[in-house]
């Protein structure tokens, strides 16, 4: 059941949207799209599911095509909700599973213990229309994975959702997860890419900069973080050998440097200038290397 | 298997949540209401007007023509009453002022000794009564003239014979007059009826799927279910709507129309008598096909508009083709063989009802409504396609503009290259 992208090319005219994207998804994992705005993460999404046709290469799950008739196993939130307003929770998400091929009892069944997971079992005869944006956001996930897909696609899943209901989905898109679904979802916050997946695959304007494993990709991202928290002014770092950046903290630095191995000259070097209350080596976070890839035009 | 049951999944769900909506029942209840009282029209009127005669005094300054005119009143208008008025006519007028009486009549004799008459009433807008009046002095002139020539009665009746006029189209099989009349009568419901229904449920269509794009659930939808197919579910699903809501309204006023004795006289004015059943058939050939074309059109210019306000603008043009195609039929009515009609009568979009006028009115022959059905069915194949691709296209299409260059834009989309 692995999900396949060879070499997929989408333009728009003569604006090229995804430009020849390459990723293996496999079964049962949870794979995370990184970028900003405009960087072909919904095109990509919309090829995968069939709405737009891919101008080159090919799409393929479990080396078939993807078309109506893979409809049932796959799960679709799209970035910019949509639901009927007018009409029952009930209603339209029995409807919506119906036409991935769910019977109408089972999806009746479902939905109930779906909406009192999400402790809103009362919306069940209620318009969507009454609903706030986070409950509605909150029937908007149920239509998605009502239907026990095996490949579920998220865009944006968390966007404007407060903590506590982060928290809430977060939870049950790791528990579809452990349950075998294969999980593809995009996002522009990086945190939850980061707790979550264990591949990733960065893009900007369309073409993919970065992508792999989580941990691949940070040890071959090479630099490293380094956090120290003195009494004493600490920014003449800069201008010690192997340091690329210097961040003022409250407490006092954070350092980017070229590779371990200057940490141990950084250490020695502020040891005796002062109290030091930290000195931390560690991991560069995928804040650090989106930032690196794709420029500081992001955020 | 999966594929087949989704399309009735997607018709039925149109078809019963729009037949639950509050705006259908209602207005199908307006339209049963309005059938039923326009069926019992003649019962209504009468329940109003069983009260009181309508009295008009009569202030004969001549002495002699009351008696003649009260005779021919109380035999040919019931509900007139005519009462000599002894007073002056100031008196008169003032008693119809107060409403004793509805009008004042004063009537003389001329130098020639015939009649001069002058109505007085509250408002002359009511015009039957003194038409009525002004009929009946006719006659008692007519007779008081003839006298005066010395007319005997025999040729007074001559004199008032209508002229036998006679009309027979020499062409065989032509329609008779009386059968051009019945068919007028049924071809006018029927094109009344194919105007109303295009109107009504090709705007619904483009609501339906301006709403489904505008609220994004679109976008789940297509991701489950080809849009083509989708877009046919809709058609086919407010089809039904329309059928249902057709064969409601047609039931009760056939059943008005078959059970109430008073409507002898309609039923042969709107030609329900022996209609011919070919008649029926091009009715309903021409309605399902006029239905899906312009439901096919309404469904692609609907999937072009982002918000719900946009729709009518978009659907304008559309709208004016049905006007225009009903104008044309209502000339045609007058002409049926009037040769601008017969060409228009090809242009598909003014074919379900020109083609079907002429159909019914005229003896044509068999190959012109065929070629005409052809060339519907095939515009609708053509639309269909080019719609599909639009629709396809336009349901992920959103933005400000809503122009018709967005067609071109929604063709790029689903375009491979």
């Amino acid at each position: 059941m692995t999900l396949e992208l060879k070499n997929v090319t989408k333009k728009f005219g003569s604006f090229l949207a995804v430009d020849n994207l390459s990723i293996s998804i496999p079964e049962k994992e949870m794979f995370g799209f990184l970028g900003g705005n405009g960087a072909g993460k919904t095109t990509t999404f919309r090829m995968i599911l069939g709405i737009l046709d891919n101008t080159e290469g090919e799409i393929s799950w479990n080396n078939k095509r993807i078309d109506y008739s893979t409809s049932p196993f796959i799960g679709y939130l799209p970035e910019e909700r949509g639901l009927y307003p007018k009409l029952k929770v009930k209603d339209q998400l029995v409807y919506l599973a119906r036409l991935r091929g769910m019977d109408k009892k089972q999806a009746l069944s479902e939905l109930e213990y779906w909406l009192e997971r999400f402790h809103v079992p009362e919306y069940l005869d209620k318009k969507v229309e009454e609903l706030s944006k986070g409950n509605q956001q909150k029937i908007q996930f149920i239509s998605a994975v009502l239907h026990k897909p095996k490949l579920l696609i998220l865009d944006e899943p968390f966007s404007g959702l407060d903590p506590v209901n982060v928290e809430l989905l977060k939870e049950a898109v790791i528990d579809l997860k452990k349950a075998g679904t294969t999980i593809v979802f995009s996002s522009h916050r990086m945190e939850h890419v980061e707790e979550m997946c264990e591949h990733l695959c960065i893009m900007h304007k369309g073409r993919p900069v970065v992508h792999g494993s989580l941990k691949e990709i940070k040890k071959s991202f090479g630099k490293k973080n380094i956090t120290i928290h003195a009494d004493f002014d600490l920014s003449y770092l800069i201008k010690h050998p192997g340091v690329v950046k210097l961040k003022q903290m409250t407490e006092g630095v954070s350092l980017q440097i070229e590779g371990e191995e200057f940490a141990e000259q950084i250490l020695k070097n502020v040891v005796g200038k002062g109290f030091v209350r930290k000195f931390a080596l560690e991991e560069p976070s995928l804040h650090d290397i989106f930032i690196e890839k794709v420029g500081g035009s992001f955020e | 298997m999966v594929l087949l049951s989704n399309f009735w999944i997607i018709l039925f769900h149109t078809y019963i949540s729009k037949l639950k909506t509050k705006s259908f029942i209602i207005t199908t209840a307006i339209t049963i209401a309005l059938i039923v009282a326009l069926a019992n029209l003649t019962s209504i009127i009468d329940v109003f007007d069983k009260d009181e005669n309508t009295k008009v005094a009569v202030v004969d300054q001549s002495d002699e023509l009351f008696a003649p005119l009260e005779k021919i009143t109380a035999s040919s208008n019931k509900k007139l009453e005519l009462k000599l008025f002894d007073g002056s006519e100031e008196e008169g007028k003032q008693l119809v002022k107060d409403g004793e009486y509805e009008g004042l009549l004063v009537l003389a004799s001329n130098k020639e000794k015939l009649p001069e008459a002058h109505y007085y009433s509250m408002n002359i807008a009511d015009s039957s009564v003194s038409a009525d009046l002004l009929a009946n002095i006719q006659m008692i002139k007519s007779s008081l003239a003839a006298a005066q020539l010395n007319l005997t009665s025999e040729q007074l009746t001559k004199l008032n014979e209508p002229v036998s006029f006679q009309s027979t189209a020499l062409e065989e099989n032509a329609k008779t007059a009386e059968e051009l009349d019945q068919a007028r009568g049924l071809v006018y419901v029927l094109l009344f009826l194919i105007y109303f229904a295009v109107i009504m449920y090709a705007n619904m269509i483009a609501m339906e799927v301006a709403t489904e794009k505008s609220s994004r659930v679109m976008e789940i939808l297509i991701s489950s279910v080809s849009p083509i197919k989708h877009m046919f579910a809709k058609i086919l699903g407010v089809g039904l709507l329309s059928l249902t809501q057709l064969v409601l309204l047609l039931g009760v006023g056939y059943y008005f129309l078959t059970n109430n004795k008073n409507l002898g006289s309609m039923e042969g004015f709107l030609g329900f008598g022996d209609v011919p059943i070919s008649t029926i058939i091009y009715a309903a050939v021409f309605f399902i096909l006029g239905y899906f074309l312009y439901a096919t059109l309404a469904a692609f210019l609907g999937s072009l508009v982002s918000r719900i306000e946009d729709v009518q603008q978009m659907i304008t043009p559309m709208t004016l083709l049905v006007v225009a195609g009903f104008m044309i039929a209502m000339f045609g009515l007058g002409a049926p063989d009037n040769k601008f009609v017969a060409a228009t009568s090809y242009i598909p979009f003014f074919t379900p009802m020109l083609m079907f006028m002429r159909v019914g009115m005229l003896n044509l022959p068999l190959w012109e409504p065929i070629v005409g059905i052809m060339i519907l069915a095939a515009s609708i194949a053509i639309l269909a396609v080019f719609g599909a691709r639009i629709y396809k296209g336009g349901v992920l299409m959103y933005g400000k503009s809503n122009s018709y260059k967005d067609i071109k834009k929604a063709l790029q989309l689903t375009k491979k290259d």
